[in-house]
């Protein structure tokens, strides 16, 4: 077990360090002159001259490359051209949010995604099986930039049920200020006991993550329902079922117990997409996460904070990735020896 | 686009071709209505200069007058910011997503195809490096690469093609790897090197049709999604210009508008959501078509 585990990490670092060459050779990529955007569009030449030579792109390419693992192991992971602070406390600023979006999302894709892949694969072929199916792939199929916009349309300007954009509505922070912990506002909230805050963020908090929620929830019912139907014939189910067990156990509880697994798998992987997908959502909604930043940086064309986002992310990716690997072959064996 | 690619052998079916192929889209009415949307899909993109009420407004027309008018019976759809029907732009982007997508799969299959084989084939330290390449690449989620790519290179449609392709290609390589490798070591294919056929031949005749068929699911359970990564880049400005009429950059340019002028927002994405959707159902079904263990037919 412990051959597996150390294996796959140096793996994972194999990678990670790939990962980092690749981000820096799409840099280098870039057209544009990153001096020039440093020193802004009324710099002289010579300004500009100093400010290749500060952001040491006068150098070979190689020397650069060590510079740039250098800054990554040192955790300043560059500086933004824009905001002209180290983008590792940059993003250190904004990922709380984020994740705190995304966990919130995956919990509702869970609950919603694991039920109708069950209840889709009791009777497969059935009119029931092919709506849940089609409401799956809708799931999946949806642009999510677009439904953030639709939902805000209707439920926040609308009707008027849901707040419309930010993390909690701002007046509160003069009547039951929020007391900062661990930076995630709906747990902070929680620990200090600030209930009116705690309901505002989960008020503010419903919306995005719905939208964050369509695709990992579609693919979640999906999978659910083919492991289902792959397990539902073999001999210790069917013995289960000769028992006599109800239907909903026999699904629920055994069926589905082979079924978490790639449920697992699938959820590692989805953490890193919805990560991605608040891109396309925290603009809409005002959320000060990762993806306005990132939003943000792609507008202002800065190379260092967008490339920071990608690495960051890549690396929450490889590494969930590897704790789910190695959780799996903590639960089953048989993965071990592959 | 992301479950993980699975061996898929061909149907094997007791019965006579034609009956088992009714049975299956008789068993399968997703597949039947995704591929019904597919084909209104292409119709509207091949007779968009017939269907659009207004061809002229899929270009740089602009209508100082007409600007933000709600749906009414001279514009189905109502006008957008500069007053260009809207209907009339929905139907032509129906000629560049579906095509963006065909671009994107047919390079990530030029590059992932013959990478797969090599690596798979001959395997060895060839199979190692492209294969260690390859799980950089996929270390990264599809559309975080893309962006990255995109939001360096000057925002065009061929950037969106490039950078999604550059994305895609190495899921087609792992995909066409796994079928070369589990089918390079059986004995037919150790007799054919015996009789002293050539390597060419061995990879072009008995390794590549082991490969078509499960990547041919695979491209095809992609289009959706390449349709939605291609959106969301131009969404974020990374491609199609104004003034294409790109759905994603319709969708854009009508968000500082859209709480009063809903329709501006709304259409395009529908456009988007119907077209992912058709497709995902056709590549959906012709899974379940193509690989006997997931059929119903049992």
């Amino acid at each position: 077990m412990i051959v597996y585990a150390a294996r796959r990490a140096a793996l994972a670092v194999l990678v990670v360090a790939g990962v980092i060459v690749l981000t820096f050779v799409i840099a280098r990529v870039v057209p544009g002159d990153p001096a020039a955007t440093w020193a802004g569009p009324h710099a002289s030449a010579a300004q500009v001259a100093a400010a290749r030579r500060f952001l040491g792109l006068d150098r070979p390419a190689a020397v650069q490359l060590l510079a740039y693992f250098g800054g990554i192991a040192a955790g300043t992971w560059g500086v933004s051209v824009h905001t002209h602070q180290p983008v590792l406390s940059d993003i250190a600023t904004v990922a709380p949010a984020s994740l705190e979006l995304v966990l919130a999302a995956l919990v509702i894709a869970l609950v919603t995604g694991v039920p109708l892949g069950l209840l889709s694969a009791r009777r497969p072929g059935r009119p029931l099986d092919h709506g849940i199916r089609a409401v799956s792939i809708l799931g999946v199929s949806m642009p999510i930039f677009w439904m953030a916009l639709i939902l805000q349309l209707v439920f926040a300007q609308r009707l008027r049920l849901l707040p419309a954009a930010g993390e909690f509505s701002p007046g509160l922070l003069f009547t039951h200020p929020l007391a900062r912990h661990t930076g995630f506002d709906v747990i902070d909230a929680l620990i200090t006991g600030n209930w009116q805050m705690l309901g505002s963020t989960l008020g503010h908090l419903l919306l995005p993550a719905i939208v964050v929620a369509a695709y990992p929830a579609g693919l979640i019912a999906r999978i659910v329902r083919a492991q289902v139907l792959d397990t539902i014939g073999e001999t210790h189910v069917q013995m289960v079922r000769a028992l006599g067990f109800p239907e909903r156990a026999v699904f629920g509880r055994f069926a589905m117990k082979l079924a978490w697994n790639p449920v697992a798998a699938t959820l590692a992987l989805v953490f890193g997409y919805s990560l991605v997908n608040t891109f396309l959502v925290e603009d809409v909604f005002d959320w000060p996460g990762l993806g306005s930043y990132a939003a943000a940086s792609i507008s202002t064309l800065d190379t260092p904070a967008i490339l920071g986002v990608t690495l960051f992310i890549a690396l929450v990716y490889v590494v969930a990735n590897l704790v789910v690997d190695i959780v799996q072959a903590a639960l089953d064996p048989r993965i071990r020896l592959r | 686009m992301i479950e993980a690619p699975t061996p898929m052998p061909a149907a094997a079916s007791r019965l006579p071709r034609g009956q088992a192929l009714r049975r299956g889209l008789a068993a399968n009415p997703l597949l039947v209505a995704g591929g019904a949307g597919a084909v209104l899909i292409v119709a509207v993109a091949v007779f968009a200069p017939v269907l659009a009420p207004f061809p002229g407004d899929a270009g740089t027309a602009t209508h100082p007058f007409l600007v933000l008018r709600p749906p009414s019976a001279q514009h189905w759809l109502g006008t957008d910011n500069v007053g260009r029907d809207v209907l009339s732009r929905v139907l032509y982007g129906a000629r560049i997503s579906p095509l963006i997508a065909v671009i994107v799969l047919l390079i990530a299959c030029a590059i992932g195809l013959p990478l797969g084989l090599a690596a798979g084939y001959f395997g060895g330290w060839l199979d190692e490096v492209i294969m260690r390449v390859t799980d950089i690449f996929l270390a990264f989620p599809p559309l975080l690469l893309a962006l990255a790519l995109a939001a360096v290179l000057p925002a065009s449609l061929t950037t969106v093609v490039i950078a999604i392709a550059a994305t895609w290609w190495p899921w087609y390589t792992r995909l066409v790897r796994g079928q070369a490798a589990s089918v390079a070591g059986r004995p037919y294919i150790e007799s054919c090197r015996a009789l002293g056929i050539s390597r060419r031949k061995i990879i072009g005749r008995h390794i590549l049709p082991n490969a078509v068929t499960p990547l041919i699911v695979q491209m095809s359970l992609d289009v959706g999604g390449v349709i939605l990564t291609a959106s969301a880049l131009s969404f974020l400005g990374l491609g199609a210009q104004d003034p294409t009429p790109d759905w994603g950059l319709m969708v854009s340019e009508g968000q500082s508008y859209f709480t009063t002028a809903w329709w501006v927002v709304t259409f395009p994405g529908i456009a988007i959501l119907f077209t992912a959707f058709a497709f995902n159902l056709l590549g959906d079904g012709l899974r379940d078509l193509l690989d006997p263990r997931r059929t119903f037919l049992r």
